[in-house]
């Protein structure tokens, strides 16, 4: 026998079928308790011809931005999805070709602009890597430091709205108040809030001031209890996981097949994160666990993000315990100005100073795509220089879009509420699908 | 649920634990292993193979890539399950050819692969799609449609993706399209007060990727075709 619970549970939607097809919502419950699978699909009539279009968004709050969703529905069910993006596009890759590698950072901030500071890192990354930099000590923990305070921030955003379109309001509050605390922190050390533009190449814009460490140190103890509290407040409610288990299952093989990244796809066994298998900035050299989800499902990825809250806190504790004295930027003139009181004061500085700005540094020819364990999945910037100041071509290897092209194949039987909650669980940012 | 096997990444035995690549050369360096298998199975297919800061490209024929891309999808020894991105560039230098760059990942041996294959200039932007191989590829190739003008053959729904259907000023990564547009303000603004956004609910434009065979001619070739402006 089952308990009442598992029944409930088991009613929401379960997706794909072992036969791969979306499948029905069973209208009573069968005797065997695993009603989903063995309900016949004659309990459901199918009404031919009389599907109904449903248009949501762009400018629904629970699409999270300007994406737009055709539906068709039989009754309630999905029979098919469509969506429609671009409603944000502003070409910021055919602006990048006319941009100098530094003047292409505060684009990055535009793209995922949850996750400011990480894309700005990842760009210097890629940038260095085509100049052939390599970054100082303190710069490397520093920018560790800087991923993960922005994959938290970006993954209590997704709590908190995901909360909001599922119907669970508080989490929403709580979430947003760590992330005041973050973006006061990112205030503090760049002197912006959202849009950072906190790296060059090279290096940071700024290090970070005295007594710096302590407000961190602060946030990390006042942190965790919060996300004890969103734990508590959700991961056994019987509300949230009849609203989220078993929703927009995606097999270990469909979400590699399907491109997905980050918590989407590890949510479906698939033990992949960049930081582990493509390191960069030393991330070997931490101490922390990848969550691995068994079920594939909304419930998982939620699972997934709130552990990789978790580790990304032990990486920060990691990396300020290690985090070394001496410079931030490199030592070389190609890329980096000169101080500002030196370039007033002193003509071969002025002029260092206008050269680097006015005509910018050049890398060699060449090309690299490095891609960063970002908080929506596998963030890469392609770049190809052909030795002038500016790139040929600046590609963004959007996460969020990559993993939004599965959602016609995750939603397709399940529910119009259920839709709402299956794109809410893959996290997208418009700014970084439309670009 | 379902009883799923988690897909351990660098799998394969004897794989040295990564770690984070410090003072690569601009030139030369380790060569992805593929390349040389990818030598050996298709000959003359695949062209040279670079490594440029570290990373691996190997150049193959336009039209071969879906057959090379399933090959190194499905074969054990390469096993790159993973598609990361396709996209084009096209260089100022105006007789450099359009290069095609697929970037691929094996999760299984931790290799990373770009392919490229150069489209001459004035030949036909053509190339197999990937999409039977990575379902993933389906956006990626729309964009890289929707922006460079490529066709992809074989993809199952090769309609604009970012920018709206009926937009008629070309193909906005191209170096030849400027970059406030081709059109004029003016010219921009009376197209978007002219549009019609409903037409974009109807039951026939949801079909189109079922029903492509059935629609009259000239739709077919507005739609496999694409715009022809600015080519």
């Amino acid at each position: 026998m089952t308990t009442k619970r598992t029944i409930e549970v088991e009613l929401s939607t379960s997706g794909l079928g072992h036969d791969g097809r979306p499948q029905r919502i069973p209208l009573v419950v069968g005797d065997s308790g695993g009603v989903a699978l063995q309900a016949p699909p004659a309990l459901e009539p199918d009404l031919e011809g009389e599907h109904m279009l449903i248009n949501i968004g762009p400018q629904h709050p629970a699409t999270h931005g300007v994406l737009r969703l055709v539906l068709e529905l039989d009754g309630e069910t999905v029979v098919r999805c469509i969506p429609h993006i671009g409603y944000l596009h502003c070409g910021f890759e055919k602006i990048g070709e006319y941009r100098q590698y530094n003047q292409i950072i505060p684009w990055t901030d535009r793209d995922d602009y949850l996750n400011c500071i990480g894309n700005n890192i990842a760009f210097s990354l890629g940038a260095e890597r085509l100049f052939g930099i390599e970054i100082t000590p303190r710069c490397t923990v520093l920018r560790v430091i800087g991923m993960e305070l922005s994959r938290i921030s970006s993954h209590l955003v997704w709590m908190g709205t995901t909360g909001i379109d599922i119907g669970a309001f508080t989490p929403f509050l709580w979430s947003f108040q760590e992330r005041e605390n973050i973006y006061n922190l990112l205030e503090g050390w760049v002197g912006a809030r959202l849009t950072t533009t906190a790296s060059r190449v090279g290096g940071m814009a700024a290090d970070i001031p005295d007594g710096w460490l302590d407000g961190l140190r602060g946030f990390l103890r006042s942190f965790p209890k919060t996300l004890d509290e969103c734990d508590r407040m959700l991961t056994r409610n019987a509300i949230w996981t009849g609203r989220t288990v078993g929703l927009g299952v995606m097999s270990p093989e469909e979400a590699l097949n399907y491109g997905l990244s980050g918590p989407m796809l590890r949510a479906s066994g698939v033990d992949y994160d960049v930081r582990k298998d493509f390191p960069y900035l030393d991330y070997e050299t931490y101490d922390f666990e990848v969550p691995v989800g068994v079920n594939g499902d909304v419930y998982d990825r939620y699972l997934v993000r709130m552990e990789e809250m978790r580790q990304s806190v032990r990486i920060i504790e990691q990396a300020m315990v290690r985090l070394p004295d001496g410079p931030v930027n490199v030592d070389d003139p190609r890329v980096i100005l000169p101080p500002k009181h030196k370039a007033t004061s002193e003509m071969e500085s002025m002029i260092h100073h206008f050269k680097n700005v006015m005509e910018g540094p050049r890398p060699p020819i060449g090309e690299t795509y490095v891609a960063v364990e970002a908080p929506k999945g596998e963030k890469g910037y392609y770049m190809v220089s052909d030795g002038t100041a500016k790139p040929v071509r600046w590609r963004i290897r959007p996460p969020s879009f990559v993993n939004l092209a599965a959602i016609p194949k995750m939603v397709e039987g399940h529910l119009l509420s259920d839709v709402i909650a299956i794109n809410a669980s893959i996290d997208i940012v418009m700014g970084e699908i439309d670009r | 649920m379902t009883d799923f096997v988690v897909i351990e990444a660098g799998s394969a035995p004897g794989l040295p634990a990564p770690v984070t690549p410090k003072n690569v050369p601009h030139r030369g360096g380790e060569v992805n292993p593929s390349a040389e298998a990818l030598k050996a199975q298709f000959g003359a297919a695949i062209g040279r193979a670079d490594v440029v800061w570290g990373e691996t490209s190997v150049f193959i024929e336009a039209a071969r890539a879906l057959e090379i891309v399933r090959w190194l999808h499905d074969d054990p020894s390469q096993s790159y399950e993973y598609l990361s991105d396709v996209t084009a560039v096209e260089f100022r230098d105006r007789g450099q050819p359009i290069e095609m760059i697929w970037h691929l990942r094996s999760i299984k041996y931790r290799r990373f692969l770009r392919l490229k294959a150069q489209i001459a200039k004035g030949a036909p932007l053509e190339v197999p799609s990937v999409w039977p191989v990575y379902k993933g590829a389906d956006w990626l190739e729309r964009e890289c449609f929707d922006m460079f003008g490529i066709k992809f053959t074989g993809h199952p729904d090769l309609r604009r993706i970012l920018l709206w259907e009926q937009y008629a000023e070309g193909f906005p990564l191209r170096k030849d399209f400027p970059l406030r547009g081709r059109f004029s303000r003016a010219e921009q603004l009376r197209q978007a007060l002219a549009a019609n956004p409903e037409a974009r609910y109807s039951m026939e434009e949801l079909s189109i990727a079922d029903a492509f065979a059935e629609l009259p001619l000239d739709m077919r070739a507005r739609i496999k075709g694409g715009e022809t402006t600015g080519e």
